[in-house]
This record gives structure tokens, sequence and C-alpha cells, in this order.
């Protein structure tokens, strides 16, 4: 085998200084050959991030390698002065940062931003640096490149402006390309574009590329070798093949299994004999809590729903929801995936009565809501409840655990205070957090328990319907896995009716009875959720399931 | 130009009319209910002190003066006059109040020009070197200038550097508006607040803007720390910084009443304190139009150039507006203590 490109030996990074220096990657080693995929997968707090930035000399000003070493093209660059990085970064290794919105200067042309990192290097200059930033950008696969480059990254999509990205990484013509979740922040559909664009490139220039990835199925579909972290260590590196399919470390083995995109396993309950102790109002225990879909009167029905919003100028207005109509059955789960911007939000806030929709209607138990108010419209607020995609915006900080369960019993003015804190105890419990949380603030809790306690205040009124507006996107899979686990047991202790809102189709199976697919306001396909993944009849629905990761490294030989 | 754009610029100008009527009516309103009677200063000699006079006599002035007509009509009046740029007559020595103003102002001007200049100088070299200083305690040293430079009293520095480079070391004049030499230390004295706001306001949005992902894209292309900071984050950090204009405006106006009195200057600042001193409501009245109209064409001047250096608002329009606000809002509190 050729000698390594880069290489990362026994790497240790600590953050903070004094008695608050605290280690955070301990002794990372791993290779990237010339032109070799890598992937490096972790979840949050893994350290990857951190080992990618290491890789540039790009870390935060707190942060320090404290040992080991890292080699290009056997030059050691721990601990090289500023000015020989600046050498290093663009010409020998390109990085594609994280956050296409911010990473892009918003007060310059992109063309120009690419053409920076010609000039800086001395590669081209004036009219030729920008004339080859067209070219570049056109390479990226930005249609119109020409007129493009002289925009502003405000008038570019997301995806769009993760080509520009992509390719200021390239320009300069590095050897290494480091990719730091490069997608995360994209569709499914435009994650898939431009990746298969960068797959593409990599082929062309020969380029390396270290990929940084939260996502094990994509990882597996775009690298050759996989380096799975996991709190600051590798655990485990191998074939993406031999990873995904017979992991050796267990850690590896839980990230394969909690895998959305990966199985297609649907979430189950237990069933449990404390079940029976939960008053149920219309699904008393079915098995593994389902209960047929449509069976009696649906709980919820949405007719020809309309929303349009005014835009900005005279008269003008956008239609974010364009005429769908639904219904939710009692103890039915009824998903609805849609990428940015198909206004699947708004549906939910229509259901919800959060919005007035413009035409159309909802009807609760064959009731039209948009006549009711007064105590009628509080008593259909206590009905519905929701839950929010950001576990850590939608928590008050300063106010402990067991007050924000409780809210809901103060706003309706249930019991008393003694008995609103024993239900915000049982409601703690009946989504497994330990008793102690109660007294805690948001601020000492990870995103999973966070979650954990805004199902719980969800839960507080015994509503019939929970709309679960990306409930675990921002979480790491591990943890994912279990609050969808959570969802469907509550479901099946409690009868429960959710609308579960995802731009991940493959977490909308796992707990889905249907699902509807929403693009530009309408909902393009309603079908029960096993029809929608094997036999899907919108040709979007189609595009969505292809672009779904982790389906290469299991059909085809690397 | 973009349709956004038009509109944008529309509202803007629109807006600054509005304030410049509102400033004129307010005036008027605020003079009208003060207690003291006009007519009484101008007999006093503009000293302010109650004489015995005929009361004929004042009733012919009133009525000379339109002061005995109902209050819509002088305000009426008043506001045709003030749009044909006539301002009346200084009650204390009759001379035409534009005139007054027209021969005070650019004295003014240039001292405020002048510190002007230095205070840019100062607050963005100062900023820029908060921020490019690589010892953590020059940083801490640099950041700590400001609030020093806003907290002194401007007559304290004026006294100071009169103390030092006239009279001990006698480099410039104590006094006067005799030539560019005497125009060196009020500059000085002027901007020493004024590049602190500067320096402020930009030293916090060039350590956002530092902190900010597209800055680690500009160094990870290989860009020099010269040009992250030139290219990348300064221009960046000038938009919130543009928003505190208007401020400095009225720094540099607040400052000019002080140290054109300690240096014994010619200008707006000396022609203000004894326009108030003697009563003399028309050359007040003007002086107050002259402050307005100054700060409604210098956030006329931003909103203008907003737009040339954010090309967000030449996109979205006033979209951002309402951002910028509150930018504004958050920028003031820093630079209040100046005035």
């Amino acid at each position: 085998m050729s000698a390594p490109l880069l290489q990362v030996s026994d790497l240790r990074i600590s953050y903070g200084s004094g008695s608050h220096r605290r280690e955070v990657v301990h002794g990372v080693s791993f290779e990237v050959h010339p032109g070799e995929v890598v992937a490096v997968v972790g979840e949050s707090g893994s350290g990857k991030s951190t080992t990618a930035h290491a890789v540039v000399g790009l870390l935060p000003a707190s942060g320090a390698v404290d040992g080991g070493s890292v080699r290009l093209e056997g030059e050691e660059l721990v601990g090289l002065p500023e000015r020989a990085w600046r050498s290093v970064r663009g010409a020998r290794i390109g990085l594609v940062p994280q956050d296409p919105t911010l990473s892009l200067n918003p007060v310059k042309r992109v063309g120009e931003q690419v053409a920076e990192a010609l000039v800086v290097h001395g590669l081209a200059r004036g009219a030729a640096a920008r004339a080859q930033a067209v070219e570049l950008l056109t390479a990226a696969g930005l249609p119109d490149a020409g007129v493009r480059a002289r925009q502003y990254p405000a008038e570019l999509s997301g995806g769009m402006r993760q080509r520009v990205l992509i390719a200021v990484g390239l320009a300069a013509g590095p050897r290494l390309l480091v990719a730091d979740e490069p997608t995360s922040a994209l569709d499914v559909t435009v994650q898939r574009q431009v990746l298969d664009h960068l797959e593409h490139l990599r082929r062309e220039s020969g380029t390396a590329v270290l990929f940084i990835t939260h996502d094990l199925a994509v990882a597996a579909d775009r690298a050759s070798r996989v380096v799975v972290m996991s709190q600051g260590r590798v655990v485990e590196t191998g074939s993406a093949r031999q990873v995904l399919t017979a992991p050796r470390h267990p850690y590896t083995a839980s990230l394969v299994a909690s895998a959305p995109s990966l199985s297609s396993a649907r979430v189950t309950a237990l069933p449990r004999a404390a079940a029976s102790a939960v008053p149920a109002p219309a699904a008393p225990a079915a098995p593994v809590g389902r209960a047929a879909a449509g069976a009696g009167e649906p709980l919820v029905q949405v007719r020809s729903l309309v929303k349009e919003f005014a835009l900005p100028g005279r008269g003008r207005t956008q239609r974010a929801v364009d005429g769908v109509s639904f219904s939710i059955g009692r103890g039915e789960t009824l998903g609805l995936v849609g990428e940015s911007g198909s206004g699947k939000t708004t549906t939910a806030r229509l259901v919800l009565g959060l919005e007035r929709p413009t035409s159309g209607q909802v009807l609760v138990e064959g009731r039209d809501t948009a006549g009711l108010r007064g105590r009628a419209w509080r008593e259909l607020r206590r009905r519905m409840q929701l839950v929010y995609q950001n576990p850590y915006a939608s928590l008050d900080p300063r106010v402990a655990v067991g007050e924000t369960v409780a809210e809901p019993l103060r706003a309706f003015g249930v019991g008393d205070r003694a008995s609103r804190r024993r239900r915000a105890a049982e409601l703690l419990e009946k989504v497994q957090l330990p008793a102690d949380v109660l007294e805690r603030r948001p601020a000492e809790l990870s995103g999973g328990q966070r979650q954990r306690v805004a199902i719980a205040r969800a839960l507080a009124l015994d509503p019939e319907l929970v709309v679960c507006d990306e409930p675990v996107s921002a979480l790491d899979v591990s943890v994912q896995a279990r609050i969808l686990e959570l969802l469907v047991q509550l479901q099946a202790d409690q009868g429960l009716s959710y609308l579960f809102i995802s731009h991940d189709l493959a977490v909308v199976r796992q707990i889905s009875d249907r699902v509807g697919v929403m693009r530009h306001g309408e909902l393009v396909e309603l079908a029960p959720t096993a029809e929608v993944f094997t036999r899907p009849r919108h040709p979007y629905t189609v595009e969505l399931l292809e672009a779904i990761p982790g389906r290469r490294a299991l059909e085809e030989v690397p | 130009m973009s349709s956004a754009l038009a509109g944008y610029l529309a509202r803007r100008v629109g807006q600054a009319v509005l304030v410049l009527w509102a400033a004129f009516t307010v005036t008027f309103a605020i003079l009208y209910l003060l207690p003291s009677d006009p007519v009484a200063v101008m007999l006093g000699g503009g000293q302010g002190e109650q004489v015995d006079v005929d009361p004929a006599q004042l009733a012919a002035l009133r009525a000379e003066h339109g002061l005995d007509d109902p209050l819509p009509v002088q305000y009426a009046a008043a506001l045709w006059r003030t749009l044909h740029l006539d301002l009346g007559t200084s009650i204390s020595n009759g001379a035409p109040v534009t005139r007054l103003i027209a021969d005070a102002l650019p004295q003014t001007a240039l001292l405020a020009a002048a510190a002007f200049a230095l205070a840019l100088v100062l607050g963005v070299a100062t900023a820029l070197a908060s921020t490019w200083a690589r010892w953590g305690w020059v940083r801490s040293l640099l950041l700590a200038l400001p609030p020093l430079g806003v907290s002194l009293p401007t007559f304290w520095v004026g006294l100071l550097l009169i103390q030092l480079l006239s009279f001990r070391v006698p480099v410039f004049p104590a006094l006067g508006n005799e030539g560019a030499a005497s125009l060196v230390l009020p500059a000085v004295t002027l901007a020493v607040p004024v590049s602190a706001s500067i320096a402020q306001v930009l030293a916090r949005g060039l350590r956002t803007a530092l902190a900010e992902p597209y800055v680690e894209t500009a160094r990870a292309k290989g860009a020099s720390r010269a040009r992250v900071h030139l290219r990348h984050a300064l221009r960046n950090a000038t938009i919130p910084a543009l928003t505190i204009a208007g401020v400095i405006v009225g720094n540099l106006l607040a400052g000019a009443v002080v140290v054109e009195t300690v240096f014994s200057r010619v200008g707006i600042g000396r022609l203000t304190v004894s326009a108030v001193n003697g009563q003399d409501i028309p050359l007040v009245q003007g002086l107050v139009l002259l402050a307005a109209a100054v700060f409604v064409a210098t956030n006329l001047v931003v909103d203008l150039l907003y737009p040339v250096v954010d090309p967000r608002i030449r996109l979205l329009g006033g979209a951002r507006a309402s951002a910028r606000r509150t930018a504004r809002a958050t920028a003031r509190p820093v630079v209040g203590s100046t005035s």
C-alpha cells in the first residue's frame, strides 16, 4: 500500500486552561491514503470535529494539541508556526465547513470568495482568478455559475452555498479535503446531490477526503473506510461494509442498531403490566399499541386546508399549505414528511389552532374548530399538545423541571400545589426520568432528557393528540431511538394519537401507521407506511426514498 | 435599482422629513409652554430681567411678532416661515437667526470635521489593535481604553491640554479661532470621547465577526491574519458601528458646546450657550432645528450607506431594517454615557 497521505497518531487535544483544562481527544490514530475517502463517525462530544479541526490547525483559542502527531505527506503539522500553516491550509488541505449559511462571508460576492483561495496562494489574481472561480463553481455543480459568482450568499439556497464551499475547499487543488458534516444542514435530496457531486469531483481530481459525520449511514455510503469515535477515542476502524454489517465493538453495534436509515424495523412497545393502571380513554392497550387506523370516527379531520402568508410587496402571497386533507384516527400515528419549506410545520400549527387557515376546515371529533371560543376553545387546547423540535430552546432555562412539567396544570387550574407536584413526579416517571430531575434546571440535563421533560409537559393534561414537530432531529441517533421507543410506549399505555412531523423518512417509517408526503404545500402522497416504502406512487416520494443514505453500502460491493 | 431598494430609499427619505417636522413642532410647543415671556425678555435687553414697561408698548411688540394671534395661526405662520428658511430675528441683538447661524457654523463644522477625522483614525486603530494583538494583556489594556475615554470629562481634558501644551510648553495657542494651530487642541479634546465610542462599538463588532464561521472558512483557505481582519471581519464589523453614527454626531455637537467654551472659540456651541442664557427664543429654536437637521441628515446618510455596505439590505429591502433597529438599540447604552 502507498505511504499514507495523512497520518494521525496518538493525538491528544484538550480545552480550557489551568485547573479547568480537560482532555477531550485521548490518543486518536488513523490514516488517510492518497485518493481515499475515510469517514470519522461519532455522536456529539465524540471529539470528531475537534480532531478534524486539529488536522487543519484551526482549533479554537482555548484548545491545544497536548501530544501525538499529525503528519501530512510525512511532514509534521503539530507545532507548525502560523505562517507555515498558511501555506498548508487551502493549498494542501482544503476544508468544507459544516454550516453553509454562516460559513460564507455575507458581504462578499461568492465568486470573490472562491477566487480568494487562489489569490492567497498566488495561483491567480484579478480577472484570471475571477474566471477560474467561475470554472470552479461550474465544476462544483453550481448552475449558471457566471451569474451566481456575482451574487451574495443570501441570494443562494443552502445547497448552492454548500457547492460554493466545496469550490472554495477544492480551489487551490489540495491533496486532502476535510469535510466537516458538509451536508448535515441540508435536505436529504439536496444532501444526496451534493455528496454525489463531491464524489465525482474527488474521482476526477484524486483528492483524498476526510469526512466527518454523525450519520453512520452517510459515512458507510460515501467512505471506503470508517473510523468510529466515542468519547474522544477511536473504538473501531474498518471497511464501510464490515463496520455496518459486522461491527466488532459494542458501541458501533449500538450505533448501527440505532441508525434509523439502516433498519426498517418499526419501533414497538413492550406490553406492560402497569399499563392497566393508566385510564386509557379510547384505545385500551391494543396489541403493541396499534389501533386499527380508520376504525370509528377519526379524532382529527383536516379538509382542504389552505394557508397563505403575505409576502413583502403589494398583495403578493405565498401558499404555505395548499389544499391538504387527511385524518388522524384514535391511537394512530400519522407521519408527515417533507423537506424544509414544504409546509409541514404550518400544517401542524393549523391543526393545533395556532394559525387560522385561509380556507378549509379542521374538525375534532367531527366538530369544526373554527368557531370555537372561550371555554370550548380552551378545552380543545387541553386535548391537543405539542412537542417541539429543539429541546434546548423549548424549556425555560430559569425554571426547575418540576415547575415546567406542572405548568399546563397551573394554567388550567388543575389541583393544588401539592397535587400538581405529585402529578409532575408521576409524569417524570412515565417518561422514565429519575425523580431528582424534578428539582433540576434544563441546563443540567442532556438533550435526550430535556426532550423527555418536554414530552412529560405535553402529557400533563392527558391530551388525546400530541403533535411532535421534529422531536428527535436535534438528538444523537442512540438518543433518538430511545425517545422513539418512549413515544411508542406512551401511545400503547394511553391510547394517544400522534401527528409526527419529520424531514427524515427513515424516522417516520419507524413510528408511523400512515405516512403523508408533503411538497410545496401539497400533500402528494398519503398511504399506509409499508405501502409508501414498498410501492411509492408519487415520483417525489421515490426521489426521497432513494436519497435515504445507507443503501449503497449494504447493496453494492464497494 | 431593484424595487426593494427603491422602496427602502423612499421610506428612509419620508421618515427623515417626518422627523424634521416633528422636531419643529416639539420645539414650537415647548417654547410656547415655557413660562418666560419673549417680549419681556426682549425689553429686558436679553438679560432675562423683568423690567417695568408700558403695557401699550408691550402689546404693540406682541402684535409685531404675531404673539397675540391664536395658537394655530402662530404655528402655521412659524412653519411657513421656517419652510422658507426664515427663522426670525434674534431677540438679544436683532440680527437674523439664519445669519448668526451661518456665521458660526463654518467654525464648528471645521472643528467637528477635524475631531471626527482624528477620532475615526484613533478609534479604528484602537479597535483593530485590540483584536489583532496576540498577547492577552495587550488586548485587555486596549479594550480598557474606550471606557476610560468616554468617562473623561471633556472640559477636564481640554483644560489639561491647555495646561500642558499651551502654558507649560507653549506649542499651541490656548484660545481663539486664529489659524490651524488653534484648531489642534480643541479637535483633540473633542476627538477623545468620540474615538472611544467608535473603538468600543467597532471592537465589539470585530470580536463578533472574528468568531463567525466564515472567518474559519477564510483561514482554511490560507488567508493571513491581516487579510482575515481587514477583508473579512472589518467590513462586517462596520455594519453595527454605522448604527452609532447618529450618536457620534450628537457627541460632536454636545462636545462642541463644552470645547468652544473652554477654548473661547466662536461657533455653534458658544452661540447655543449665549442663546440659552439670554432666553433668545428664536435663536434657540433655530439652533434646535439645526441640530435636528444634522441628526436627520446623518441618519439618512447612514441609511443610504447600509445598502452599500451590506448587500443583504440591497436584496431584501427593509426586511433587515428591524434587525438593524435592534442593533441600534443595543449599541446605544454602550456609548450612552458619552454626552
